[in-house]
């Protein structure tokens, strides 16, 4: 019997990848375990094993095959119908999994397969700053650590796998080369000692950039962000300074379940002492990773791994930079105001195209900054649309909607014509099944709905 | 300090006789067969998320567990299916948690790294590095509380030998002379970080050494050193005479998850220790040698192996997705 050898997921958001390389080819005789062939992501190269044994009758698709969806048939394999001839109901055949994206497509997918993904924003016209070129979030915040890199002695890179790896979600690649491990530190797993150890290193000037594989562990690390990097200054009477990052991916990513899928968002925009951005755009990333690296003061950032592969629009200047502490218009709009961050954004911008086919035009609030929160760029729209929705991918109670609920209802209570609707992940931990995931994490449907309700229609 | 090299197959461990090494053989290839079905359910979309495979390394939960009493505890990381599968827990239970269907042991709300059996005395399943080292120093605590001859086992990789938490257990457990037997499972990397490159020092049974824990590291390729190993860790911890470490010498031979880079390791390096020193072909080969088994016995069971796997999978697969209201159960207990 033959069996066809499918394109393996090798990766929670893996849709496509590269055939880089056979290292089998046909008439070759595999035995289960076998390296048939390499593939390569935007993320990794991994290698494909055989899992049944046989002869490699046809190479389907050939090396250097570039965007082969998840599970397209790459060869076939002869099982002369020996022992070895796993029963598999679905072998042969296409897994039951939905559609791959299209090749060319700049952004993945928004979760919602009802919507089509917006169109992002280009921030860099927004600002009128020069010329622009295509860039992942991904290659955005590595060349905006280079760039500090080459701009200050003092900046280095501390983490799990960020050296030799080139980072565990590939963001740190050709550091190691250009810098060197004096400047690219690859760190035991420790979270805690590595973290308190940038704090001293902080103390005495060096500005350090610490990376967390995710945020879920920096957990381990939380005493030392808050009770060393947060209030030493403070303590201090103004004598120390403590400039650091700590930054990495933040919620949930896919599939991965409750203890590595967490929006870490309010438990650092609680704390005074520190300063938290969480960006959508690979520009506002880059800008905003920039400037936190060059901020005498803590800053966390909250990154988003779905988002390292989607492309934007970015400024070429070495000098673009993002302040802290200022939200962006990613859409205007007069009849409701959705206030998003980090991933969010993309649902909050499919959720506006889904409300202006029903004639309702809705703003879009990116964030960009949670700690300072830009209160002041809030309350101008509310004032304008006299409806607020916020959207978080984390829990609501005492979240970020919570608080610019409040900010509002103290600055712009007279502006309001409806109690503020708040999206958000559902009051459980992540689970792991799909269908379940799905219903936990808020939709562009789910902003449809309450922008709907705020304006009393259904 | 009684720090020792526990040396490898050649050191007399008494024969383990035809039925015990069937025995071993037979569970260390279901795990083998699951790992690699569930491998490719992963590259089939069945399976989502992280899918941390235990192939290579069979033999070290195998032995830990033929040396267990009824009631013993066991807790670990996230590369866990072979460490449920040798409680006993059922592959079809365990499959369909990986599916994410009702018919798994979390309901499909845990997933690889999270699954749990009271049942078969099972504590998970943990996918914080380290986390579970604490977990495990606390089911000591309880067993010595309630005054059972009970034993905690605790694996925990050879990067995870680094966090703070261990070294705070450590402390705890000696000064509290706890019943836990520390399994590290030194595969030599944590994701593509050599212990080299992570632990000062090496030698990561000695780590107990400061705190009077006595420690030996152990060929994790060799189901039977293990289980002797095993065996001198629980009589020490059973009479009452504190913890233990047992550094596992193995070796995984695929990516640390389903994704891996594998450019951190030689293609030479990996095949070198399957051809040499797989702990499935090793027993398969003492049975042969012994004359303890024949081919067809071994076919035989080969094929029992297989079906048990193929209705695991199948189970799996049939089994539904869990009910839309089962997302608001079980996040606090009725009090
Ligand atoms: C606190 C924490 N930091 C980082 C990670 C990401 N991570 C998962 S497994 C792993 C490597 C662990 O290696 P080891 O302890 O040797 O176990 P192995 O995977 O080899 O079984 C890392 C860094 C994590 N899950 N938890
Ligand atoms: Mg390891």
């Amino acid at each position: 019997m033959t069996i066809q050898i499918l394109m393996p997921a090798l990766s929670p958001t893996m849709t496509e990848g590269k055939l880089a390389k056979w290292l089998k080819k046909e008439g070759d005789q595999v035995t289960s375990g076998d390296v048939l062939a390499e593939i390569e992501t935007d993320k990794a190269t991994m290698e494909v094993e055989a899992v049944d044994e046989g002869v490699l009758q046809k190479i389907l698709v050939q090396e250097g095959t570039e965007n082969v969806a998840v599970n397209t048939p790459i060869a076939v394999l002869e099982n002369g119908g020996a022992v070895a001839a796993k029963p598999s109901p679905t072998n042969g055949k296409h897994a039951p999994v939905s559609a791959p994206a299209p090749a060319a497509q700049v952004e993945k997918p928004a979760p919602s397969k009802t919507v089509a993904p917006p169109k992002p924003q280009s921030v860099a016209a927004e600002m009128a700053v020069g010329a622009t070129r295509k860039m992942t979030v991904r290659e955005a915040l590595r060349d905006a650590m280079a760039e500090e890199m080459r701009r200050d002695e003092r900046v280095f890179l501390m983490g799990e796998e960020v050296a030799e790896y080139q980072g565990a979600y590939k963001v740190s690649q050709g550091l190691l080369e250009e810098f060197g491990p004096r400047r690219v530190v690859d760190t035991p797993i420790t979270e805690h000692g590595f973290s308190g150890l940038g704090v001293g290193a902080a103390f005495m000037g060096l500005k350090p950039i610490v990376e967390f594989m995710t945020f879920n562990f920096a957990m381990q690390a939380i005493d030392q962000i808050i009770n060393s990097a947060a209030k030493t200054r403070y303590m201090s009477g103004g004598q120390m300074s403590c400039p650091i990052v700590f930054r990495g991916p933040n919620g949930a990513a896919s599939r991965v379940a409750a203890q590595h899928s967490q929006c870490y968002a309010s438990w650092y925009a609680h704390c005074p002492g520190l300063k938290v951005i969480a960006p959508y755009s690979a520009a506002d990333a880059k800008g905003l990773l920039k400037a936190a690296i060059r901020d005498p003061n803590p800053v966390i950032m909250l990154e988003h791994e779905i988002l390292y592969g989607a492309t934007f629009d970015v400024p070429e200047d070495a000098d673009y930079i993002v302040p802290i502490g200022r939200a962006r218009i990613a859409r205007p709009g007069k009849d409701v105001t959705i206030t998003a961050f980090s991933i969010t954004v993309r649902h909050a911008l499919a959720a506006a195209e889904i409300l202006a086919k029903e004639g309702i035009d809705a703003e879009v609030i990116d964030l960009r900054s949670l700690r300072p929160l830009d209160t002041e760029t809030i309350v101008r729209s509310v004032e304008k649309t006299n409806r607020l929705v916020t959207v978080e991918e984390g829990w609501a109670f005492a979240g970020i909607g919570s608080e610019i609920a409040a900010q509002i209802m103290e600055k712009a209570f007279d502006h309001l014509d409806a109690p503020p609707a708040r999206v958000a992940g559902a009051d459980v931990p992540l689970p792991y099944a799909a269908n379940l995931e799905k219903l936990a994490l808020a939709q562009p449907d789910d902003i449809v709905r309450a922008a709907k309700s705020v304006l009393y229609r259904s | 300090m009684a720090s020792a090299k526990g040396k490898a197959k050649t050191d007399a461990a008494p024969a383990a006789s035809a039925d015990e090494l069937l025995q071993h053989y037979r569970a260390m290839l279901l795990i083998r067969r699951f790992e690699e079905r569930a491998g490719q359910l992963y590259g089939m979309g069945l399976i989502g998320g992280f899918c941390h495979l235990y192939i290579g390394q069979e033999a070290v939960v195998v032995g830990m567990q033929a040396a267990l009493q009824p009631g013993d505890t066991v807790v670990t990381s996230y590369r866990d299916h072979g460490h449920m599968l040798a409680t006993g827990m059922d592959p079809r239970g365990v499959m369909a948690e990986l599916t994410g269907r009702s018919g798994g042991y979390s309901r499909g709300k845990g997933g690889s790294m999270h699954m749990f059996s009271r049942d078969k005395h099972f504590y998970g399943g943990h996918g914080i590095v380290g986390a579970q080292v604490p977990i495990g120093t606390g089911l000591a605590f309880a067993h010595r509380y309630n005054q059972k001859p009970l034993v905690s086992v605790t694996y925990l990789g050879d990067g995870a030998v680094n966090q703070g938490q261990v070294a705070e257990s450590f402390n705890m457990a000696a000064l509290w002379k706890l019943p836990v037997i520390y399994v590290i499972e030194n595969n030599k990397y944590g994701m593509g970080t050599s212990v080299q490159r992570a632990a000062a020092g090496g030698e990561l049974y000695k780590r107990g050494e400061p705190y009077g824990i006595p420690g030996m590291q152990v060929d994790g390729m060799d189901v039977v050193a293990v289980k002797e190993a095993a065996l001198k860790a629980t009589r020490h911890t059973r009479a009452g005479e504190g913890p233990y470490i047992l550094e596992m010498m193995t070796y995984r031979y695929r990516g640390h998850s389903m994704s891996d880079p594998a450019k951190y390791r030689s293609k030479e390096e990996v095949s070198e220790v399957r051809t040499k020193h797989d702990p499935i072909d090793h027993v398969r080969q003492l049975l042969t040698d012994g004359g303890m088994a024949d081919d067809n016995k071994l076919k035989a069971l080969d094929k029992e192996i297989r079906d048990i796997i193929a209705d695991a999978a199948e189970f799996a697969q049939a089994s539904p997705e869990p009910d839309p209201s089962e997302l608001w159960t079980d996040v606090l207990a009725e009090a």
